[in-house]
């Protein structure tokens, strides 16, 4: 590896601003991720966090700033141009947005097939070593999405991501929704896949116990910024009250919930 | 909210910036019928699932109006001792506008709001946004062969509803009215011309279009969770109605409005 690839940024986003009409929901929002860390963004429900994902991805387009992806600027990428990159990027949605009309198995080989154009059978093998990996058995690949619980749905949703074995991967709040013992079993999932691929992984979470768990860095977002951020050390006697409220989830605080105001 | 003047201009230029968003919507699409992969499959699934589901109520449809047509014929013409004009103008009715209309709106109720519901839970499920990060373009795999199976197959469902309209109208002039079978053929044929069978196929394909178009269009776009998928089926189906009607009306005017 050469000097230059060692500090290129896998992630790095720069004074992005997105508004949907009058809304402003990033507005000036900056964060890099290096090669091989962890990095959870937590904050309050509809701050934005969905849809910072959402812009490295090229779902939504922000108005202003820059992203670049392993060096290469992609907001001005048409989307065929950024198809390479988007190779390199798996992700765990927040539903898991598993495709109801085709069996689990295929689900997990989606990538590899229509992507990558490998054939079913091997594509099905893998997509059966993969459902193994977060603890299905075979005998799930058969079954449709709608037949299962939620906390196996995040589990194929999982697979799916790590079937193509991306550098970059993205999780959604991966545990909303989950029992905390589920929870854990996907975090330890997470952390253990992550490993095995050395992937860079960018992730949301509301939930402290994940963060802590999945995180090498944590970063808050609040009113389309990033105001805090810091090793998930430091997250304890971060000496910001905004971040004392979240973590200990505080009603009262200098964090005004969206609710009271209109 | 109370100057009426604002309010009427509102809604105007709503409407404009929703053609917009719907000419570009179909721009695109088009253009990625171009731009490979194709997913031929999924073309053929859904050629079936709007053709061969659809024959029992675009057959049914055709088959009652086609007598109904006869019959009315048959009361209004004998007030000029013209009963003999049953035939041609069933044909005419049905192959150039009958057929094709009913037959395009039958599959619209049935096709758009299938189609809008499916890609609008899609969408607020997040599985588009997922196709993405799958290296796989949401356009070329829900889309495209959508269209393409819709513009393939109204026509084939078209031609089967003219023929069972004219046999509905056979039915009733032979079984009922009395009409000779074998005159009531003989006339059929000689009124039908190629330009009407031509015109009934560009219209079904045309109506194809329209119908795959709206379904994708509102369902791909649809947003809000579940009401919003419901108001996106609403929207698909009420769209593609009005389309079919005026895109009817335009096709006739082109083909037939020269003819004396
Ligand atoms: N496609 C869109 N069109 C219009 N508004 C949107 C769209 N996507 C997101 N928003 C708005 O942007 C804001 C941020 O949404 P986002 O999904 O990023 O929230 P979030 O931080 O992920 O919240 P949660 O933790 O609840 O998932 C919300 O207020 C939402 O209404
Ligand atoms: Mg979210």
């Amino acid at each position: 590896m050469t000097e230059q690839a060692k500090i290129t940024p896998m992630i790095q986003m720069d004074n992005i601003h997105k508004s949907f009409g009058p809304k402003h929901v990033l507005s000036g929002f900056s964060l890099t991720v290096q090669k091989g860390e962890s990095v959870v963004i937590i904050g309050g429900s509809g701050t934005g966090k969905s849809v910072a994902l959402k812009s490295i991805l090229g779902i939504l387009k922000p108005e202003q700033g820059s992203i670049k992806v392993d060096g290469t600027e992609i907001t001005t990428l048409s989307n065929r141009e950024r198809k390479p990159i988007l190779a390199k990027i798996g992700m765990l949605f927040q539903g898991a947005a598993l495709f109801d009309s085709i069996p689990v198995w295929q689900n997990v080989a989606f990538g590899l097939i229509q992507g990558k154009g490998m054939n079913k059978v091997e594509a099905r093998e893998i997509a059966i070593e993969k459902l193994r990996r977060v603890g299905l058995t075979p005998d799930v690949g058969d079954l449709s999405p709608a037949e299962l619980s939620g906390g196996m749905q995040k589990r194929v949703g999982l697979a799916r991501a790590i079937a193509s074995e991306p550098e970059i991967i993205f999780f959604d709040e991966p545990t909303t929704g989950l029992d905390p013992i589920m929870s854990d079993v996907i975090n330890d999932l997470i952390v253990e896949c992550v490993q095995d691929l050395g992937a860079t992984t960018l992730s949301i979470t509301h939930d402290m116990a994940s963060a802590r768990k999945i995180a090498d860095r944590i970063a808050m977002l609040y009113q389309g910024k990033i105001i805090w951020e810091g090793d998930k050390s430091q997250i304890d006697a971060s000496g910001n009250d905004y971040v004392d409220q979240f973590i200990h989830g505080r009603a009262q605080g200098p964090i005004e919930m969206q609710l009271l105001k209109p | 909210m109370t100057n009426p003047l604002a309010t009427i201009g509102r809604v105007f230029l709503n409407a404009l910036a929703e053609i917009g968003r719907l000419s570009h919507f179909a721009a695109i699409a088009v253009m990625h019928i171009f731009m490979p992969p194709i997913y031929w499959r999924l073309a053929l699934q859904q050629m079936w699932l709007i053709g061969y589901n659809s024959l029992p109520v675009v057959g049914l449809t055709a088959l009652f109006t086609g007598a109904a047509l006869a019959q009315q014929i048959f009361v209004g013409g004998s007030r000029f001792n013209a009963e003999s004009v049953v035939p041609g103008v069933v044909v005419i009715a049905i192959v150039r506008e009958l057929g094709p209309v009913l037959g395009g709106l039958m599959v619209a109720g049935r096709v758009s709001s299938a189609m809008a519901a499916e890609l609008g839970t899609m969408r607020v499920t997040e599985q588009i946004d997922a196709l993405t990060t799958l290296s796989t373009d949401p356009i070329n795999y829900l889309v495209v062969p959508r269209l393409i199976a819709a513009v393939l197959t109204l026509p084939l469902l078209v031609l089967v509803a003219n023929t069972i309209g004219v046999l509905g109208g056979f039915v009733i002039g032979t079984e009922r009215l009395g009409l000779n079978s074998g005159t009531y053929l003989q006339v059929t044929a000689d009124f039908l011309e190629n330009a009407d069978i031509v015109s009934s196929m560009v219209k079904a394909a045309v109506f194809g279009f329209i119908i795959a178009l709206m379904g994708s269009y509102h369902g791909y776009n649809s947003r809000g969770g579940a009401q919003g998928v419901g108001k996106a089926t609403t929207n698909a189906v009420v769209s593609a109605f009005i389309m079919i009607l005026l895109a009817n009306l335009i096709i006739t005017v082109i083909v037939f409005g020269n003819q004396v």
